[in-house]
């Protein structure tokens, strides 16, 4: 399969410390890949370099061949250790509120349809400072449902899940995956994902 | 010519470049310097009207003149920093903020010197000296935001933005300030207004300007280059100099 | 899925700012009784004699509603900063300019303009007189807009900062000296009598200004500040 993102030659440092020199790797359409490696070893950053939230790097990155940010913007989705929810809005707020920042208006049915996948039917419209943690990080991976994309960005997408929504998530990060798409993730725990690949960090 | 622009933009090209332009620029300014303020408090005749009291326009109008130019060079250097992420572009701008700081504020000293024997005294709010006041402010904003950041590459960038900003906004600032002056001005302060200078007076105050200017671009250069090595500090090049200077 | 058009889209996110604003009401009055309480340190510290304050109540005014402005953009990306949405804002392809002109305008929306129009009472209580009403209305509810533009700037630059706020003054207040010249010049020619129509036409002009090019500064401001 073709690859969705290609990055080559990839140096960055932080704080006088270089984290990764010359870094050359693919992320091919239809895999999963994880980026291992002790805190403090560059996963969060090498995320971001690649979403184009970090800038201090060398060497090129290409999303579909091209350099330019704007085809992976479009299709890709970023999740960063914040849930990017606003605890004043409902779920269906702000789900309705990420689907616009894609330029699409989603309908109700289209979020009903996307909670009742991460397991929150019903929650539509409760404010979001009124659920746990793990219910806000599942609000917040229903837009993976919510807006079709190619590409994955996920850091640490496990964190405050239960058993149950760990599981899911692995089966769907394996589900997308077998489906053509491609997810590049952070995690701490082993994920059981079948066929995942590692890039290793910090050697 | 973008080979060239990159290598000239390389910091140790620049700093290698900038170590041969230094002594040039300092003889330059110290000639300047020192005829010009010599020949200024000397051999000018005292003015008709303010006697000897006129002759700190030697010191004042020059700083006055080159901490404006300054903030304009650090603007661009800004401009230049965000449109090509060049990182000697935005060291330019983190040092010319206290230099400029310094010359504003060297600026509003002798202006207040200056008023004392012709206003009666020390501070007014005349719309050179406000201008010249919010000029200082200006200069302050970025130091202040610079140092705020911990991260040294971010805190060029958004002192860059900074001075553009400022850039934009300072020839509003000032034709504000003229206006709302304009709406006040007291009829009794008339006499400090645009006298013609006699050219006698004028070629000493071009050499301190341009001994001003050869000053400002030496501690440019310095700040720069010290910058540089700090920034640069992992790089071998500058292991190898320290090592070598270490000998 | 639907496309948004562009009109649509931004109208979108400007309800959007103002929805997740207005559940937080006590936020929204805090700049209001700032306003306020200032403006009732005055009389405290001049005096009450009604010509002094009249005669001094066009300047405080329009100084006090530019601190209240000043003070309430310290938050205006803080909790988007926080909670993620600011990362959203910046990956998103929508254009950064839309994001961030709707922002600002919300905030303008949600201080400048309910601090024009407490200002006539404020007005009142200070003894100015009643024919520099109308040209208090027009300078502040524009020139509240340029000053949200500027203030945003700030905040954008200092967003990621830990002790932004002190330093935000810093870097606002030098760049708001126009707008505040023009603003109390406009009302104190109006209490005199005189035609105030040329500063207020000059913070129109400016308003303009600043909405066509502030946008680009602070979404630029933005993008430094999370590129660390």
């Amino acid at each position: 399969m073709s690859s969705l993102l290609e990055v080559r030659g990839l140096t960055f440092s932080r704080d006088h410390r270089v984290l990764a020199e010359n870094l050359d790797f693919d992320v091919r359409a239809g895999s999963a890949i994880r980026l291992e490696g002790p805190n403090g070893a560059g996963k969060t950053t090498l995320l971001r370099i690649v979403a184009g939230l970090y800038s201090a790097y060398e060497g090129e990155i290409f999303y579909e061949g091209q350099r330019s940010l704007s085809a992976l913007r479009r299709h890709s989705h970023f999740l960063g250790h914040a849930p990017a929810l606003k605890g004043s809005l409902s779920a269906h707020e702000n789900l309705d509120w990420l689907a616009s920042l894609k330029g699409l208006a989603a309908s109700a049915a289209d979020i009903e349809a996307a909670l009742e996948q991460v397991g929150l039917g019903g929650y539509e419209h409760i404010q979001c400072r009124q659920m746990s943690a793990g219910q806000q990080r599942r609000v917040a991976l229903a837009r993976l449902f919510l807006i079709p994309a190619k590409f994955w960005l996920l850091d640490e997408p496990f964190t405050a899940l239960d058993k149950q929504s760990v599981a899911a998530l692995e089966g769907w990060i394996g589900d997308f995956a077998k489906q053509g798409g491609a997810v590049l993730l952070t995690t701490h725990h082993d994920p059981a994902i079948p066929a995942l690949q590692s890039i290793e960090l910090g050697v | 010519m973008w080979a060239w622009f990159h290598k000239w933009s390389s910091p140790r090209w620049f700093y290698q470049l900038s170590g041969r332009l230094l002594p040039w620029l300092a003889v330059i300014s110290a000639v300047c310097l020192l005829v010009g303020v010599a020949w200024g408090l000397l051999y000018v005749p005292p003015d008709y009207k303010q006697g000897n009291s006129f002759r700190i326009i030697y010191i004042h109008v020059p700083a006055a003149a080159v901490a404006m130019a300054g903030y304009m060079m650090m603007a661009i250097a800004g401009a230049i920093s965000l449109v090509w992420r060049i990182k000697l572009a935005d060291m330019v701008v983190k040092c010319a903020a206290p230099i400029g700081a310094a010359l504003t504020f060297l600026a509003l000293v002798t202006g207040a010197i200056w008023g004392k024997p012709t206003w009666g005294t020390w501070w007014v709010w005349d719309a050179r000296i406000t201008s010249v006041l919010v000029l200082f402010f200006l200069y302050i904003g970025i130091i202040a935001l610079y140092e705020a950041f911990e991260n040294k590459e971010a805190a060029g960038r958004a002192c860059a933005i900074l001075a553009l900003v400022g850039a934009v906004n300072i020839p509003i600032i000032y034709w504000s300030v003229e206006w709302w002056y304009s709406l006040h001005q007291p009829a009794s302060i008339s006499f400090t207004g645009e006298s013609s200078i006699h050219p006698s007076m004028l070629r000493p105050l071009m050499l301190t300007i341009t001994g001003f200017y050869a000053f400002f671009g030496v501690a440019l250069l310095m700040f720069v280059r010290n910058e540089i090595l700090d920034r640069e500090r992992n790089t071998r090049w500058v292991r190898e100099l320290v090592t070598a200077a270490a000998r | 899925m639907k496309t948004l058009g562009p009109i649509e889209l931004a109208l979108r996110l400007l309800r959007r700012e103002l929805t997740v604003s207005l559940r937080r009401r006590t936020e929204l009055a805090n700049p209001l009784f700032f306003f306020l309480i200032v403006c009732t340190l005055f009389p405290l510290g001049l005096g009450p004699s009604p010509q002094i304050l009249a005669e001094l109540a066009p300047g405080i005014l329009w100084i006090v509603a530019l601190l209240s402005v000043l003070m309430a953009s310290d938050a205006l990306f803080k909790g988007d900063f926080d909670d993620g949405t600011l990362e959203q804002i910046l990956l998103s392809p929508v254009p950064l300019y839309t994001t961030v002109l709707m922002k600002t305008l919300a905030h303008w929306l949600l201080t400048g303009v309910p601090l024009t129009l407490l200002s006539p009472l404020l007005a009142l209580m200070l003894q100015m007189p009643s024919e520099g009403l109308g040209a208090l209305l027009l300078s502040l509810g524009c020139g509240s807009l340029v000053l949200s533009f500027i203030a945003a700037i700030g905040a954008a630059l200092t967003v990621g900062l830990k002790r932004g706020g002190v330093l935000l003054s810093l870097l606002v207040l030098p760049l708001f000296v126009p707008v505040l010249i023009f603003g109390s010049a406009a009302v104190q020619r109006a209490v005199a009598g005189m035609d105030a129509s040329s500063p207020l036409a000059l913070l129109a002009a400016l308003a303009l200004f600043f909405l066509a090019l502030a946008p680009f500064a602070i979404g630029g401001a933005l993008r430094v500040s999370l590129d660390q």
